[in-house]
This record gives structure tokens, sequence and C-alpha cells, in this order.
């Protein structure tokens, strides 16, 4: 069996308005409702309307035979309630024909399974839930962590509630001499199977489709099958991850992306002995070819493929320790509000938003960061969460 | 007494404490009934007749005067597109400039024109505006007999003077407000240093808003000390305010209020405030206004793990610069060098304990406030430390603060300088 996997990442943050030092003690409502919508009404239109409607198309025309996998984030999913119940319907539709499938990940989209296991496994669960009630009783068995972070630690706490799968990037400095293009398996809970990105052939559709300097360019189908082609027959699985976003939003409509997701199953078919799987049918079909050993944790972010986008830096570290501190403290708050913003808050967003590897890929953080500096970023997220420690105390004491 | 003065700004239209310091002491000299013909590069029209105003933008030069071209030729070694700026820090001055491009005077057509069209702010053609800002002087001297003496506020204002006395005769006094040394401490533009130190030689007399800045005459631009006269600043309402506004968190607040740059210090009031925070976690610091050391004390207070008690309002106007005071509980001052400094007066108009390094002129006439080196966090700690646990002190500065500001009136101001201008009057004849 040889076969394409294809899985989008759907996430869209609570982004943060502009908080002044003089609203701290005063105004506790966080959030940029009108930023917030607009984005949603914004990519709504340019990509998730159309590609649902696309993909849709596809999984009518091949007979199921074309499929796919999302994780939506809990965030996402609320503000789909809230602004864009179209964009949800959608997506249920989709589900229920079977063949796209649903992968589980923390509910706001958080950093907690590098800090607690518990807020981990709280949010992970808040997930599940989430995602029985929308989507009529559904139950995923493979997990995605955010921004497919990754450890042997990490894959030991997702082994411990019960998946059978987890997706994380075929990283180069963990992978060596070996093929993303098999599966694996955790390395200290073996029934755990781990499944790679192979990042050169998603990247060739998510970042360099619409690049005219690239020596490929333009990306056909028929490229694209002879590149799958050209992988040795051996190797049995290639897993295209991507955001969802690739597609109308960070590729637009004008470039094709849709023409040529459109033509891809086709010529696949046509011209190749692949076929297209989800994750967890990958799982149950493909047994694990050998352990893959993560000690530290990666991710599928810049060209490090590590935490460095989120953490590291002084003002991420202080911002990141400063919210989980709350913690012991927030187990025995029992309000509605103050829960909500203490999952908000710990969106992965915010500390992306205050990266400054300006270099390499800071642009890429520039586009995706409502602030002009990572600065302003700080700034607005420690006078917000100035507040909120405020908050928290008050209840908790 | 009719004064002939020259100035860069004025009220409403002001970028800095210069044209606060023309308006008080406009006023005080009202008050005496005395005479001031203001001129200033640019006039808005909105500003308070408290003056005879002179517009340098409407005066047309006659360069056929021969007296003129000398002047002109002195000048024309100012005629480099120098990109200089003197009170602005990069990021500032990229705004100025970007403004300066579609607001800019044209250079070319006006080298052959009668008249030049002024911008008034502190942009790229500076040194060109500062040196056909001379030959205005020279022109009002000719054309206008009706003053005793002139006048000539800071760097920007001293070759207007020094034309003005050159053609008239009639003797030069000029005021320290500022020197190339507090803004760029030991590495000065040279240019500048050159016109101030021409401008303090060729004056009749000094007048320095400190003691501070008199040493720097004296010993930097090498004047005569019985040629400086200190004058301190004064505010121009010395009432108290009673803010209505009331602060919302539970710490007290401890603030920084000021332009983020080397001269004021801001990296000392960090570094204090981690050694407060240490002590007693029950504070909030604020640092407020922007320049070109804000990222870097972003950083640092990341790095000193302090973001969740030290805050960064950027620029504040307007009410939240009385806000920002009102709900202040110490204010902190830790400029490296400040020739006077204002805003610890309107602190304490505020009834805030102020706290203010040694190395600023305002400490020379405030009595009730704590006075440190800028570089001693230490004692700028144990100062704030102080003052947020220790009542008596602070109840103590309330109370006399009040009467303090009292005696800092800008009428109290202008009759020193009067006496100034009738001594320095009385050594011509």
């Amino acid at each position: 069996m040889r076969t394409v996997c294809f899985y989008f990442q759907v996430h869209q943050p609570f982004r943060i308005k502009p908080y002044r030092f003089f609203d701290i003690g005063e105004d506790h409502y966080y959030w940029d409702d009108y930023l917030n919508r607009n984005v949603i009404r914004k990519v709504a239109q340019k990509c998730y309307l159309p590609m649902n409607a696309l993909l849709m198309e596809l999984i009518q025309k091949y007979n199921g035979r074309f499929k796919v996998a999302f994780s939506i984030s809990g965030t996402f999913l609320d503000q789909m309630e809230a602004y864009a119940p179209d964009v949800l319907e959608s997506f249920q539709k989709l589900v229920a024909t079977g063949h796209a499938e649903l992968l589980n990940e923390t509910y706001s989209h958080s950093l907690a399974a590098l800090k607690s296991k518990e807020e981990f496994f709280s949010l992970v669960k808040k997930h599940q839930e989430k995602i029985k009630q929308l989507f009529n009783g559904y139950s995923p068995t493979v997990f995605r962590n955010t921004e497919l972070i990754y450890s042997d630690q990490i894959g030991e706490m997702v082994a411990e509630l019960g998946y059978q799968a987890m997706l994380t990037e075929g990283a180069k400095h963990v992978l060596g001499w070996k093929s993303p293009n098999y599966v694996y398996s955790n390395a200290n809970k073996p029934e755990l199977k781990v499944l790679l990105k192979n990042f050169r052939l998603s990247d060739d559709i998510a970042f360099r489709f619409s690049n005219k300097t690239w020596a490929d360019f333009p990306l056909t189908t028929d490229k694209f099958v002879s590149w799958l082609n050209a992988i040795p027959k051996e190797e049995q699985v290639v897993n295209l991850f991507m955001d969802y976003e690739t597609f109308g939003e960070h590729q637009w409509a004008e470039t094709g992306i849709f023409e040529f997701m459109r033509h891809l199953p086709e010529a696949v078919f046509r011209n190749s002995d692949f076929s297209f799987s989800t994750p967890s049918e990958v799982a149950s079909a493909v047994p694990a070819v050998s352990k893959i050993h993560v000690p530290t944790a990666i991710s599928w972010a810049d060209e490090e493929r590590d935490l460095t986008a989120w953490l590291g830096n002084d003002m991420q570290d202080e911002a990141f320790d400063r919210l989980y501190e709350l913690e012991k403290q927030i187990r025995k708050i029992d309000d509605p509000e103050i829960l909500r913003d203490w999952e908000y808050l710990q969106t992965s967003d915010h500390f992306y938003y205050m990266c400054t590897k300006f270099f390499s890929d800071g642009s890429v953080h520039e586009y995706f960061s409502p602030y002009d500096t990572p600065y302003d970023a700080f700034i607005n997220y420690m006078n917000v969460l100035s507040d909120f420690i405020l908050r928290v105390k008050e209840k908790a004491s | 007494m009719r004064v002939l003065m020259f100035g860069w700004e004025f009220p409403p239209h002001i970028s800095g404490g210069l044209g606060t310091a023309c308006y008080g002491l406009v006023q005080g000299m009202n008050h005496h009934n005395q005479e001031v013909i203001f001129v200033v590069p640019k006039l808005w029209g909105d500003e308070e007749p408290l003056a005879d105003f002179v517009n340098a933008s409407d005066i047309t030069i006659d360069y056929r005067e021969r007296k003129f071209k000398k002047i002109w030729k002195n000048l024309t070694y100012l005629e480099v597109n120098s990109f200089l700026v003197p009170y602005l820090g990069p990021e500032e001055f990229k705004k100025f400039t970007d403004y300066a491009i579609h607001d800019r005077t044209d250079v070319d057509e006006s080298i052959f024109s009668n008249k030049f069209e002024f911008s008034g702010k502190y942009g790229k053609n500076l040194m060109e505006e500062v040196s056909r800002y001379a030959l205005v002087g020279a022109q009002i001297a000719r054309d206008r007999k009706d003053f005793d003496i002139i006048h000539a506020h800071d760097w920007l204002a001293y070759p207007a003077g020094i034309a003005a006395k050159e053609i008239s005769g009639k003797p030069l006094v000029v005021h320290v407000h500022a020197t190339e040394y507090d803004r760029s401490g030991e590495s000065v533009n040279g240019p500048v240093y050159e016109i101030e130190r021409a401008g303090m030689h060729a004056a009749d007399h000094i007048v320095a808003v400190s003691q501070l800045t008199k040493n720097i005459c004296v010993r930097k631009y090498g004047v005569p000390a019985e040629k400086v006269t200190v004058l301190h600043n004064a505010v121009l309402d010395a009432s108290i305010i009673k803010s209505a506004y009331q602060k919302k968190v539970p710490e007290k607040i401890v603030t920084f209020l000021g332009r983020i740059t080397f001269q004021k210090g801001p990296e000392y009031f960090v570094e204090a405030a981690k050694k407060v925070i240490e002590r007693d976690p029950n504070v909030r610091f604020v640092m407020a206004g922007s320049g070109d050391l804000l990222n870097r004390m972003i950083d640092r207070v990341a790095e000193l793990r302090m973001g969740t008690k030290f805050h960064f309002t950027g620029f504040l106007k307007g009410d939240d610069v009385d806000h920002m005071y009102a709900i202040s509980d110490v204010y902190v001052m830790p400029s490296v060098s400040e020739p006077f400094g204002i805003a610890p007066l309107e602190a304490v108009r505020h009834n805030t304990p102020v706290i203010i390094s040694k190395q600023s002129g305002v400490a020379e006439v405030l009595k009730n406030a704590i006075k440190i080196d800028f570089w001693d966090v230490d004692a700028m700690a144990d100062a704030i430390f102080g003052l947020l646990h220790y009542d008596s002190i602070s109840r103590m500065f309330k109370e006399l603060g009040g009467e303090e500001l009292k005696k800092l009136k800008w009428e109290h101001v202008a009759a020193k300088l009067v006496t100034v201008y009738e001594k320095t009057l009385a050594q011509r004849s």
C-alpha cells in the first residue's frame, strides 16, 4: 500500500485588543472582537468556504477514494460559532461524509504540553467534548499537538490518553539519514504510532507554490505526481501536512492553488499507484518500522523546527512563566469567564508575536502578527496578564 | 525696556521644553510691563498675543546689503545637508524627516527669492534654516530700531542674535536652556558645539537655567564665570491640582515620565525597580514616554522577569499625562544630565513626592525632594522604598511642596532678567 495522507491545521487565535496600562484593574474584557470577526470573515471568503466546497466536490466525485484530515482548534470552533456558522456547517457536512477525519488537540492551541501535564490533559479533554458536541458524537483516535510540537515525553502523555497515533514534523535533525515516509513509534510507548510530515513535498505546496524564483515554478499536478513516483518503492506513506489557510489565503486563488488541488487526485489516480488515506487509516494499516527518538521538542516552525518561534527570548519566557505560575490558583476557581480567559491567553500565537528572529523567518512572523513589533506584542500581553493576575488573586482568596 | 527676542518655537506649537520656557518668560515680562518683540521662524496664528510677534517667514531680506553678505559668508559653513537634529532619537528623527520630506521648504527656489519659508521644525534642513534665520535677524535689526537689547534662546537662535548684534550694535544676551553636552554626552556634534560656543562668546551676558548648566558653559565652552547668571526656570501655574482621576489597581505606582533616551537615564530606573520589587512585590512601575532606548528597556524588563509589575505606556499626551501624575505615588527623574527639568514640578503640583537626580538643574531649586546620583541605583531603590512605606516623609513633601512652588513663578524670573538687562546695558555705557 502506497498512500498520500493530507492533513490540514485549522486554527485562529483570539487576538487581544489594544489594552492600555490605564485599563489594568478596570477593564476585564481582553479580546478584539472586531478584528477577530473581520479576520474570520475575510479568511472564510478567501479560504474556508471555497476550499470546503472544493473538498466536498472531490470527495463526492471520487466516492471516498479521496480523503483528508483536519485538526480544528477550540478557539477556532468558538469563533466559527460566533462569527461564521456557515463555515462550521460546511465542516460538519464534510465530516458527515465519513471521508474527512478530525484529530484532537489542546482546546486553545496551547503550549501546555511543555509545562503542565494536568493542564494539557484538561485542555485535550475539553477539545474532545467540543468535537463530540459539534460533530455528532465524533471521537478522534489520532492526536496533533499545537504546531506539531512533539517530544518523547509529549508522545508518552498522548499514549496515556489512549490515542493510536500522533503527527509531527519530519525534522532533519531528528531523522538524520532516515526517511519520513515510514510509520514510526514513540520511543517509550511503542503502541503510539508517529506520523512524520514530508516537509519537502508539503512545503512545495504550502510555501513555494507561487514563488516565481523557485526553479520548479510553476508546480503542475503532473510534476508533483512525478515526484511522488520518484520516491523509492519501499517507502509507503507521504504525509502532506499544512495550514489550511494555504488554500486561498497564503496562496491566493489567483495563483491557481485551487485548480492544482482540484486536479491533483485525478493525476495521482491516473499516473501513480498511490491512494489517499487519513491518519487513522495509515496508523491502523501500516506497521511501525522503528522507534523514533526525540529527546528535545520539535515543531514545524521556521528553519530550526524547534520551539524558538514561541519561547526562548526573554519576553516570551517571562510571559510564559508568569502565565503558568497561575495554574495552581486557577484550579481553585470556578468562574467561567476566568477559565475562558486562562485558556485563550495560553494560545501559542500570543508568544509567536513576541518572536525577535527578525532575519530568517521574521517576515513570516510579521505577516501573521497584528502588532508592529514584538515589543508592542509583549507590552500589550503583559498589561492584560497583569489585570488577569489581579482577578485570579481576588477570586482565589 | 524693549527686548528683541529670538526663539525657535512658541506654544501651542512646541516639541519640547524650550517653547514652554519662552512662553513663561514672555508672560513674566508682561507682568512687569516690559515689551518683547518675539521672533520665531514660523507663526501659526494661534499664539497667545503676549508679545509683538514677528514671523521670520514674512521678512524680506535685502541681499544687496553689504553687511549681510559678510554675515552670509560666515554662515555658509552651515550649509551642509547635515541631517542634524538636536533633540530627537533615531525613531523620532525618522518621523520628523518623513514629515519634512512631505512638508519641506523648497530650498532651490528660495535661494533666489527674498523671503524664506521656514518650517520651524527640527527637520532635515535644520542647518539651512538656522543660517537663514540669522539673515532674518540681521534684517529685523536694520529695519526696527525700537529695541534696547537682544535676547536669543538656545543655539538655533544664536546666529540670529549674533547677526542682529552686528547690524544694530545693541548688546546681546544668550539664554542657555541646554547644551550639546546634555543632549549627547561626550559625543558632541561639532557644528552645533561651534554655534553654541560662538553664541556664548559673542554675547555680552549669558543666562543659564541652572548652576549645573553654568558650570558646563564655563568648563566646556570657556566663558568666564562672572559673565554667566543663573536664572532657574519656573512653573506656569503653581496651583495644586486636585484630580478626580482614581487609580484602578491596588498596588502603589512609581513613575518615570519623559523621553526614553540616554539623557534621561531610563536604565537606572529599571534597575532600581528590580531592587524594590524584590523587597516589596506590591508595587507597579510605569515608564511613560517613547524614545530610542524603549525597546532596550522592554528587553531588560523581560530579562529581569518583572513584566507584570513594570509597564510601558508609550507616548502620553493631554489628559493622560495628568492622569499618570495623579495616580503616581512616587515620581522619579533619574536624568544623567538635565539642564533644568520641569517635569518633577508638575509631579509636585499633583501632590506626588519626587526623587530627582543631583545631575539636574531642578535639584537646585526644589528642596522637598529626595536627591540621588543618577547612577546610584541602590540609593534610588532605598528612596523609592522609603517614600512608599514611611508615610511621614511623603506627607511632609506633600504639605511643603505646594508652598515651594509658589516661589517658582515666571514673574520672579522676569524681574531678575530685567536686572540682568540693566547691568548689561550699564556695562556698555
